[in-house]
């Protein structure tokens, strides 16, 4: 009679999870998707923001989004798979225990902290060596892939780890070097984990927001060089969220829609690729 | 005859590259740390921990910084925590596989890759607008609860699988039921490794800035109920830094932050270090 009931209950608890997504899901939907039925997918993907004067093109910022996500994939996926394969294959257990903590920790700082060191470090370099304003896509690119770094390391490094080891074996018995082994045999063998690591960091890259103000500058127009200004989906959301009413409100949630369908997307191709159950 | 590498050289090529690239990371980190502490160290004093914030934060402590963040995280904690905890629970021990372990586990996947702003829109709308709590702790704590469930369940989660089946078997065979086998065996012996999961998400919940900014507000009042309006460390960190307000104050609130996070790491790194050396 006990186990009845607490089995009851946690099956409750159990779906807090998902009816917190459900929940999320619902209220950002019905805030802003009957704005685009207002307004038509044409004023919504068009490239003039002006949203207190009817203007609700989204474009500009989804180009922004774009370009900043890969410019962090540029930066954060060579230097993640080199943490990765590093830590998996060539360094010692001592190394290992002592790195893979060290760059977890990268994982917590929060993500005013990176938004901070870009303003007094990167952006004043970024203007001082190559010009423009310095608040700038390069400058949250870097930013954003220093920040990418620990999800990737962290599920390539899973993935490396899991390759079972008569595949090493084998490969040295047959006389090939650490890295041959890594570059034709454990990186392909290890790959579904790898993408899924990148996915998730793109994910991550995309929905980032405060680090984002406050490095990227937030000009509202189509940057023409990495040097130049860009404004961000999320940037726009939390920016005007403050003060934002009525059918600016509704769009700015409009907005905050489509970012979310593209998380979500993202996170299901990374769930289906690395086959968790 | 075309010039070629050998196998060998190539090794250390790569071996050199990777290397030099890890290092890269790793200093990285270190820079980033050390260059907050360098200047913000000098600014901490028991007066800056204990003032209350003056002229916006141009002078002043943050006190009601410490305040806020503090009940704020309690709340998110203490609601986040039975939540996550009975989610991993009912995954481990009373579904392996199966569509509604799929759902669920999906459920908590999705949740982990949602970005703090969507939690900050979905906050206000949801806790600040429709429920009506206002810019509030409560607001704020709700808001961070539903951001680190996913955090806590997936860590008790694999808490509670590296407990070996034989400490089950062996309570059932002592006439256990399921559920006092689970809170009496299963629970007890996992602790360690939920306590990971609990202070990994106090660490999420005290770095967050875009998901409380817009649900607990940014009053620099001392908090006195639960509807009050509150500013974070971390709101208030960024308010400081993107406004200009005061590059030294803005040092020393990343000081105090950073020192909350570092120590939060270490003791889930240490906590989860041992129990795993005890199961695994």
């Amino acid at each position: 009679m006990k186990d009845k009931i607490a089995e009851k209950l946690l099956l409750f608890i159990a779906f807090s999870a998902i009816f917190s997504l459900l929940l999320i899901t619902f209220f950002i939907f019905q805030q802003g998707i009957p704005l685009i039925f207002k307004i038509g997918l044409g004023n919504f993907f068009s490239t003039h923001w002006a949203p207190t004067r009817g203007h609700f093109g989204i474009l500009s910022m989804i180009i922004g989004s774009l370009m900043v996500t890969t410019g962090a994939l540029v930066v954060g996926i060579p230097f993640g798979l080199a943490c990765a394969i590093f830590l998996a294959e060539f360094s010692s257990p001592v190394v290992q225990k002592t790195l893979k903590p060290i760059i977890e920790l990268l994982a917590g700082i929060p993500s005013v902290v990176y938004g901070f060191i870009g303003i007094v470090i990167l952006v004043p370099f970024i203007r001082e060596h190559f010009g423009g304003p310095g608040f700038s896509v390069l400058a949250a690119s870097i930013i954003l892939g220093v920040m990418i770094l620990p999800t990737i390391v962290s599920i390539s490094y899973d993935a490396l780890m899991a390759v079972p080891n008569t595949y090493r074996e084998g490969s040295y018995a047959v006389g090939a070097t650490k890295w041959q082994t890594v570059r034709m045999l454990l990186m392909p063998a290890a790959r579904s984990g790898i993408v899924a690591g990148i996915i998730l960091g793109m994910g991550r890259a995309i929905g980032e927001t405060m680090a984002v103000i406050m490095i990227a500058g937030n000009a509202l127009k189509i940057p023409h060089s990495i040097l130049d200004s860009v404004r961000t989906l999320t940037s726009t959301l939390a920016l005007e969220l403050g003060y934002a009413t009525g059918d600016h409100r509704a769009a700015l949630f409009a907005c905050g829609s489509f970012l979310f369908l593209i998380i979500i997307l993202l996170n299901i191709i990374a769930i289906k690729i690395t086959g968790r159950k | 005859m075309t010039f070629r590498i050998g196998p060998r050289t190539n090794q250390i090529i790569a071996y050199s590259i990777l290397l030099l690239m890890t290092l890269i990371t790793v200093v990285v980190l270190f820079f980033i740390i050390g260059y907050v502490f360098k200047n913000g160290v000098g600014q901490l004093s028991l007066e800056f921990l204990t003032d209350k914030t003056r002229n916006m934060g141009k002078e002043g402590g943050i006190f009601p910084s410490i305040l806020g963040t503090f009940f704020v995280t309690i709340f998110a904690i203490v609601i986040a925590t039975p939540l996550g905890i009975g989610s991993a629970v009912y995954l481990v021990e009373y579904t392996r596989g199966g569509l509604i372990h799929r759902i669920i586990s999906f459920g908590a996947d999705c949740l982990a890759g949602v970005p703090s702003i969507i939690y900050g829109l979905f906050g206000f709308i949801f806790f600040v607008i429709t429920l009506n709590l206002g810019w509030s702790i409560i607001s704020g704590g709700l808001t961070l609860a539903v951001m680190i469930i996913p955090t806590i369940i997936r860590t008790t989660e694999e808490a509670i699988k590296a407990v070996p089946h034989s400490y089950r078997e062996i309570s059932y065979s002592l006439g256990g039921g399921k559920l006092d086998t689970i809170l009496k065996v299963v629970l007890p012996t996992s602790l360690p490794g939920i306590l990971t999961g609990v202070i990994l998400g106090i660490g999420r919940a005290v770095g967050e800035t875009a998901a409380v900014i817009f649900t607990a507000g940014s009053s620099l009042g001392i908090p006195t109920s639960a509807f009050s309006s509150t500013r974070t460390l971390a709101v208030h960190f960024y308010i400081l830094a993107r406004e200009g307000i005061s590059m030294p104050k803005a040092y020393g609130t990343a000081t105090v932050l950073i020192i909350i996070i570092l120590l939060v790491n270490f003791i889930a790194y240490r906590l989860m270090h041992r129990f795993m050396e005890r199961y695994y």
